[in-house]
C-alpha cells in the first residue's frame, strides 16, 4: 500500500490541516480543563513541599532520590521522538516521516519543558537553583564542571533551545500559509509576526532547506549526548547497579523507545480527532510500529547486556543489587518493566496487529509504562541494597506528594500539546505536498515504463 | 569572576589522589578508632549532637531513616537475631562500629556536587558549605559509606526538636541548618579553627592533644584518637605507622604479605579508592583468627 495518495490537491491539504485550527469542540475544553486540574494538583504538591521540606516526599537518608529523578529521565527520554523522526529520518530521506514529524517535534519541546520542571522540584533549595548557572558573583564562584548534574543542566538548556529553534524554523512556510488564510484577529497577527515575511520565493526556499538541514545535523549529536549525559548521572557514580559503562547507549535506546511509543499514541489520537486519515495513513503507522519494534529489541538486548556484564563481573555488590531487583521489595515493578518493555512489544511483530488501532493504542501506552518503570527501577533498588550493609532492609515508597507531581506532569504536557495543536498546524502542509508530489512523480514514471504502480515505498 | 580563577584555583579544591599534587602541610587531620575499646555506649554520638547543633528528629522520623546523627553507632551481629536455635544474650556476638564522615582524600561526594558545595580543605577535611548547597543530594547518592545527612524538614522551626530552654545549649560556634541542606561530620572544624587561631597568635602550629573532637572527648574508653597525621609526635600518626596503614594507598602492603599479619588496622571500603582518613582497629578476637 502507498504511504499517501498521489492525487491530493494542494488546496485540499491546506484545507484539511487548517481545519484543525478551527474553534475547538466542547470535548477539547473538557480535556483541557482536566489537564489544568492535573497541573493544579502538581502545583499544590510543590507548594506544600516548598514550604514544609523535601521530607514530605517520603525520601530518607539512604533513598535520597526518588520519582522526581526517575520521571525527569522519562521525560527527557520522550523528547527523543522528535529528533529521531525529524532530524535523523530527514537525513535518511525517509519520506514517510513528513506528515508526522511536526507533532513529534512539538512533543520533544514540551517533554523537555516538563523534564526541566522536575530538576527544579527535585532540589532541596529550589530558590537557589541559579547557583548552577555561571552567573557573575562577587565571590568568583563557578559551578562545579566535574559534576554530571551540571552537564545535565548545560546539555538540556542547549537541547531545549535547539529543539525550539528547529520546531519554529520548520514551521515558517506553514505559518505563512496560516497567515494567508486567516481573516484577521489575534491569529492573523500572530502568524504574520511568526512567519517572518515568508513569500515562498526560490531563494527563500533554498536558504530554508540549508538552514533546516544544518539544524537537523546539529540536533542529532545533541540528542545522543543529552541522554548520554543524563545516563552519566548514574554511570559516573560509584554505586552498584549504576556504575555500568553501557548506560549511555542503554538510556539513548530507552529514550528512542519511549519517543516512538509516544508517537504511536499521539498519532492515533490526532488522526482520529482531526480526521487526518489521508495524511497519517495506516502504511505510515505500520512503519513507525516496525521501527518501535526494532528499537524495543535493541533495548531488550542492551538490558540483557547489562545483566550479563553484572553476572560475569567480580562485583558482588552489583550482583546483589541485580538479584534484589528481581526478588526484593521492588520486584513486582521490575518484572512489570520486563514484561512491558520486552514482551508486550512482541505483538508488534505480527502483521495482524501492526495496523490494528485499539491494540496499538494500548500497546504504546504499556510500552511507555514499561519505560517509566525502567527509570524508577534504576533509581530505587541501588538505594535499597547498596554497598553499605547498614542501609539495607529499609523499604521506601514514594509519598502522595511525589505521585501527585508525576501525575501533574502528564497534565502539564497535555496542556502544552493541546494548546499547540489548536494554534499551530500539527501536520506539516508543505512537506505533505512534497510527499504527494514525489508520489505522483513516481507513479507517472512507473506508468510511463508500462508497469503498474505497485506497493511503493516513500519514493524520492 | 574570572576565567583565571577557574583555571588557577580549581586544582586547590580538587584532589584525585592524596598527596600527589598537593601534600598536606602542616596539618592533615585523621582519626583512628579502636573497635576493641568501643563498647557501643553512644556517648560519642550524643556529644556530637550537643557540639554540632544536631536536631533530634523524633521517633517517627528516626524510624523512617531521617536521623541526623553525624556520628552513628552501627550494630552488627554474628548471627541473625530471633531465629530458631540461636544464641541467647550475651552470646549473639554484637559488634559496634562508630561511623562518621571518613573525610576521604579522593571523596566521591566532592566531584558530583553541581554547585561545588563540597570541597577539600588544605588541612585534609572534606568541607560542606551550607549556604552554597542547593540540595541535589547527589553527594549522598555517591557516598559509599552513606554518612551524609539531609535536612528533610526545617528542624529549627519544628516543634520538639529543641524544646524551650534546650535551645540554650546550642553551640554558638556552629550554624543551625535550615531545610534543604546537606550536612555531615566535620571533625569538629569549629574546634580546629579555634585551636589554629590560638596557635597562630602564639606563632606556632597546633600541638598534639591541644584539640579534641567532641566524640573523642566524650568516649569513656578513649577508643577514638584524633590528631595531625603529619605530626610525628601525634598519637594518630604513631598508630597509623604501627598498623602500617598509609593514607595514599588503596591496598596496604601489609595485606599482601603471606599468611597475613596480627596488625589490626584497616580502612573501610579501601578498595573503592576514596582514601579515607579514618583507620579502624579491629577487635583482638578477629585479628587473632
Amino acid at each position: 500500500m502507498k504511504d499517501i495518495r498521489e492525487d491530493i490537491a494542494w488546496a485540499k491539504i491546506n484545507q484539511d490541516v487548517l481545519k484543525s485550527l478551527e474553534n475547538p469542540r466542547k470535548l477539547y475544553w473538557v480535556i483541557l480543563f482536566v489537564a489544568i486540574a492535573m497541573v493544579g494538583v502538581a502545583v499544590g504538591c510543590e507548594i506544600y513541599q516548598y514550604n514544609t521540606g523535601m521530607g514530605v516526599s517520603n525520601k530518607n537518608n539512604s533513598h535520597v532520590w526518588g520519582l522526581y529523578i526517575a520521571t525527569f529521565i522519562f521525560w527527557i527520554g520522550m523528547s527523543h521522538s522528535g529528533t529521531l523522526l525529524s532530524a535523523i529520518l530527514h537525513l535518511m530521506h525517509a519520506d514517510w516521516r513528513k506528515p508526522i514529524y511536526r507533532f513529534a517535534e512539538a512533543m520533544t519541546t514540551f517533554s523537555l519543558m516538563t523534564a526541566g520542571l522536575f530538576v527544579a522540584v527535585h532540589l532541596g533549595r529550589v530558590w537557589q537553583i541559579y547557583y548552577a548557572l555561571p552567573y557573575p558573583n562577587e565571590r568568583g564562584l563557578w559551578p562545579n564542571f566535574q559534576s554530571p548534574l551540571l552537564w545535565d543542566a548545560m546539555a538540556i538548556f542547549t537541547y531545549l533551545s535547539s529543539s525550539i529553534l528547529f520546531l519554529y524554523v520548520g514551521m515558517i512556510p506553514d505559518l505563512a500559509i496560516c497567515r494567508d488564510r486567516m481573516h484577521g484577529g489575534w491569529r492573523k497577527k500572530l502568524y504574520t509576526l511568526l512567519s517572518l515575511g515568508w513569500e515562498g520565493t526560490d531563494r527563500q526556499w533554498r536558504n530554508f532547506r540549508v538552514t533546516y538541514l544544518t539544524i537537523a545535523c546539529f540536533l542529532i549529536p545533541l540528542a545522543v549526548s543529552v541522554h548520554s549525559i543524563v545516563a552519566s548521572d548514574f554511570a559516573m557514580s560509584q554505586q552498584p547497579g549504576w556504575h555500568v559503562t553501557s548506560f549511555p547507549p542503554y538510556f539513548v535506546a530507552g529514550a528512542l523507545y519511549s519517543g516512538c511509543a509516544a508517537i504511536i499514541t499521539l498519532f492515533i489520537i490526532l488522526r482520529y480527532v482531526f480526521r487526518f486519515e489521508e495524511y497519517m495513513t495506516l502504511p505510515i503507522l505500520k512503519k513507525i510500529v516496525r521501527l518501535t519494534f526494532a528499537i524495543s529489541m535493541v533495548w531488550t538486548y542492551l538490558n540483557a547486556v547489562e545483566f550479563a556484564s553484572v553476572w560475569y563481573s567480580h562485583d558482588q555488590a552489583s550482583k546483589d543489587v541485580l538479584i534484589q531487583k528481581a526478588v526484593g521489595t521492588y520486584a513486582p515493578f521490575w518484572w512489570a518493566m520486563i514484561i512491558c518493555g520486552s514482551i508486550v512489544p512482541l505483538t508488534l511483530a505480527f502483521k495482524r496487529f501492526q495496523t490494528n488501532i485499539p491494540v496499538l493504542f494500548a500497546v504504546s501506552l504499556l510500552l511507555n509504562l514499561g519505560m517509566w518503570l525502567e527509570r524508577w527501577m534504576i533509581v530505587a533498588p541501588t538505594f535499597s541494597h547498596g554497598i553499605y550493609p547498614w542501609t539495607w532492609d529499609h523499604d521506601q515508597w514514594p509519598s502522595v506528594v511525589q505521585w501527585g507531581m508525576v501525575f501533574g506532569s502528564f497534565g502539564w504536557f497535555t496542556l502544552l500539546f493541546m494548546l499547540f495543536c489548536k494554534i499551530f498546524p500539527s501536520v506539516s502542509m508543505y512537506e505533505v505536498k512534497e510527499m504527494v508530489y514525489h508520489r505522483s512523480q513516481a507513479t507517472k514514471k512507473l506508468e510511463a515504463t508500462g508497469k503498474m504502480a505497485t506497493a511503493g515505498k516513500g519514493a524520492h | 569572576m574570572s576565567v583565571s580563577n577557574l583555571l588557577e584555583n580549581w586544582s586547590q579544591f580538587r584532589h584525585t589522589h592524596p598527596v600527589d599534587d598537593k601534600p598536606h602541610d602542616p596539618y592533615k587531620w585523621a582519626m583512628s578508632i579502636d573497635l576493641d575499646a568501643c563498647v557501643g555506649c553512644n556517648a560519642c554520638s550524643v556529644a556530637c549532637y550537643a557540639e554540632n547543633n544536631l536536631p533530634v528528629v523524633g521517633k517517627e522520623k528516626y524510624a523512617h531513616g531521617m536521623a541526623m546523627h553525624w556520628m552513628r553507632i552501627e550494630h552488627y551481629w554474628d548471627e541473625k537475631l530471633g531465629e530458631e536455635g540461636g544464641s541467647e544474650f550475651p552470646d549473639q556476638g554484637a559488634q559496634f562500629l562508630p561511623m562518621m564522615c571518613q573525610q576521604c582524600e579522593a571523596a566521591p561526594c566532592e566531584t558530583v556536587c553541581p554547585v561545588g558545595a563540597t570541597n577539600h580543605t588544605a588541612d585534609g577535611l572534606n568541607s560542606q558549605i551550607y549556604n552554597r548547597c542547593v540540595g541535589s543530594r547527589y553527594c549522598q547518592a555517591n557516598c559509599p559509606f552513606k554518612v551524609r545527612y539531609f535536612n528533610w524538614y526545617d528542624y529549627p522551626t519544628t516543634d520538639n526538636v529543641w524544646p524551650a530552654e534546650m535551645n540554650q545549649q546550642l553551640n554558638p560556634d556552629v550554624t543551625v541548618r535550615g531545610k534543604g541542606v546537606m550536612e555531615k561530620c566535620t571533625f569538629c572544624v569549629q574546634r580546629l579553627n579555634a585551636a589554629k587561631v590560638t596557635a597562630k597568635s602564639e606563632g606556632r602550629i597546633v600541638h598534639e592533644g591541644e584539640v579534641q573532637t567532641a566524640c573523642q572527648q566524650a568516649c569513656p574508653t578513649s577508643a577514638i584518637s584524633f590528631g595531625n597525621l603529619i605530626d610525628p609526635e601525634s598519637r594518630v600518626h604513631k598508630q597509623w605507622r604501627a598498623q602500617q596503614v598509609e593514607l595514599d594507598k588503596d591496598k596496604q602492603s601489609k595485606d599482601e604479605k603471606e599468611g597475613g599479619t596480627n596488625l589490626r588496622g584497616y580502612r573501610i571500603l579501601e578498595d573503592m579508592r576514596p582514601y579515607p582518613s579514618v583507620m579502624y582497629l579491629e577487635r583482638v578476637r578477629e585479628s587473632a583468627i
